[in-house]
């Protein structure tokens, strides 16, 4: 592996255009995927996608933050930062998951909960601590995998889980390196320092105990064929080369073994052993 | 217009004579920050902290709010002085720490403990607005965790005056797990059937409003507060216009649904003795006193 990338150089791969999205994700890994809309309170919020899957006849409930690649995606998914009805929409889908005994995987990738006006006169603050309430002793086993970036209580929000997994370019932070710089210097510009000291890659955050796992940024290289006219293997490649919807099979295929991994570790667990695990995974931080 | 010689002359007087005139003891007035009008303390401290002029709720450190809510000599603190922690290792983070702790009488920027409440236990934790912003780190995180904890194992009601910038900074992401571990300890205070009661005062905002302020069975908030996710520039900001006067102050949350009664600071005791009362097992009646029409809207 060539140099060192640094934490910044990382925020902006997390951010990057062509960085996969949770839907990305969820076509590649799971089987099937019915789309569930709405939180039956206000409205369906874009930035927040869940639905039903399967993965080895295994039904999963999934919920992801929805980020955009044009400006005209952006505008339904508000470049992956929820409002209220978001989270709400992730709660009612997270209770409807423990009402059917579905493990429950979680997809974060947001810059933080929107800071709107009518993000305020909704609620954000309610909606994302009752979340963050409820998920704490939900009766079913949550998995929460960071794909892009984890930005504060909008990203915790989603994240109150048994394991939470990160790719090896995704951020997790208590508030973007920008914000972070601006309130403790004053000076939003010096961002590139800030995510230096806040800790905020994976690595980092797993060598903090924050996080349960790293997985690596593989990439699919194009299958050739050779002059037999034999198909080669994929060929997997290490960074710096960017993860895009063209090059994440390969990636997708390890997340699929990892995360059929986790419901079999996970079915054997009892409610009670899941519930007090997930309470000390949080009370010894 | 410039000064004859005798104005110069009698202004120079004048000056000399403020010099020397003995200092009025620090703290024996206060200005208020609100409507400017000078103010004998005493009147202030008679008041509740409140103007008397213009009625603006000054803040008020965790002592004081104790002595104005909990029978008298009832406090007993607990989990004080838990060592720092410095998970980033912050520059210069540490000495600031420990330079507040000294200059502050506080240990960090909430209390906790135990108090009597009309003759009836509860656990109550109150946060300190001068200490780094009310901001939580990871003290701040354990010991509500501690208390919230404490009081579902001595299944006692539980109160938290709210007073935050939100999650502190200087610890990064620790600061944003103790939302979670906060909000994890009261699901187990509120699965074991005991009240909870959040009181927000000025300001609470971020993560501090996003776990534990807004999961109260009753939410109470003063007058005026400032309460919401985001800072008010932080949205403006986002949006590129100057929000309405009002945005996020108590009667805004209670106009839109989240807060259960705006109570004056004067009238805040009566009103938590009687919620306490009514939600255990001390028969209504004889809290019915404590509860007079001042507190019906």
């Amino acid at each position: 592996m060539g140099e060192e990338i640094t934490a910044w150089e990382r925020v902006k791969i997390a951010r990057g255009n062509t960085r996969p999205t949770s839907l990305d994700y969820i076509g590649k890994i799971f089987d099937k995927f019915l789309e569930l809309h709405g939180d039956r309170v206000y409205g369906d919020d874009g930035a927040v996608v869940g639905g039903i899957a399967e993965i080895e006849n295994i039904p999963v409930t999934i919920i992801g933050h929805q980020k955009g690649r044009t400006i005209k995606q952006n505008m339904k998914r508000n470049f992956g930062m929820p409002n209220p009805e978001g989270y709400r929409k992730a709660l009612r889908l997270m209770k409807q998951a423990e009402k059917f005994k579905r493990p429950i995987i979680c997809f974060v990738d947001t810059p933080g909960a929107f800071c709107g006006m009518e993000a305020e006169e909704r609620g954000q603050a309610e909606a994302i601590a009752k979340n963050l309430m409820e998920l704490s002793s939900l009766k079913t086993p949550i998995l929460s995998i960071v794909i892009g970036e984890g930005g504060s209580g909008g990203a915790l929000a989603m994240a109150v889980a048994d394991e939470v997994w990160m790719l090896e370019n995704a951020t997790y932070s208590i508030l973007s390196p920008e914000g972070f710089a601006s309130i403790l210097w004053k000076d939003s510009k010096r961002a590139g320092e800030a995510a230096e000291i806040m800790k905020i890659t994976a690595k980092d955050l797993k060598d903090m105990k924050i996080i349960e796992k790293v997985i690596p940024e593989t990439i699919s290289e194009k299958i050739e064929e050779n002059q037999e006219g034999e198909t080669l293997e994929a060929q997997t490649v290490l960074l710096p080369t960017e993860l895009t919807i063209e090059n994440m099979d390969s990636l997708a295929k390890e997340m699929r073994i990892q995360i059929l991994e986790f419901l079999h570790q996970y079915k054997n667990k009892t409610i009670e052993e899941l519930i007090k695990m997930r309470y000390q995974r949080f009370r010894k931080l | 217009m410039p000064f004859t010689a005798k104005e110069t002359k009698r202004n120079e007087k004048a000056k000399d004579i403020m010099n020397q005139q003995p200092q009025v003891p620090e703290g024996l007035f206060q200005k208020c920050s609100k409507c400017n009008e000078i103010i004998y303390t005493e009147d202030i401290i008679a008041n509740y902290h409140i103007c008397p002029n213009c009625n603006n709720y000054f803040r008020v450190s965790p002592r004081t709010r104790l002595s104005m809510v909990l029978d008298e000599g009832s406090f007993q603190e607990w989990d004080k002085d838990l060592p720092i922690s410095d998970p980033l290792n912050f520059p210069g983070y540490i000495t600031k720490l420990e330079r507040l702790r000294a200059a502050s009488n506080l240990d960090e920027a909430v209390i906790t403990g135990e108090g009597k409440l009309n003759g009836i236990s509860v656990a109550i934790g109150v946060m300190a607005s001068d200490f780094l912003m009310g901001s939580m780190g990871e003290v701040v995180g354990e010991k509500l965790t501690r208390l919230i904890e404490g009081a579902t194992k001595r299944r006692l009601p539980l109160i938290v005056f709210s007073c935050s910038g939100g999650a502190r900074m200087q610890e990064g992401i620790v600061s944003l797990m103790q939302m979670a571990k906060t909000a994890g300890a009261l699901k187990r205070h509120d699965e074991a059937g005991l009240l909870y009661i959040s009181v927000l005062t000025d300001p609470t905002t971020g993560g501090v409003m996003a776990s534990f302020a807004m999961l109260g069975d009753v939410i109470l908030a003063e007058p005026g507060v400032l309460a919401g996710f985001a800072g008010p520039r932080v949205i403006e900001q986002t949006i590129g216009q100057k929000l309405p006067e009002g945005f996020q102050r108590s009667e805004f949350l209670l106009e839109h649904g989240f807060i259960d009664k705006i109570v004056k600071r004067s009238r805040m005791r009566a009103v938590l003795s009687f919620l306490v009362a009514s939600c255990g097992e001390k028969k209504l009646e004889e809290n019915e006193a404590l509860f007079n029409e001042e507190d019906v809207d």
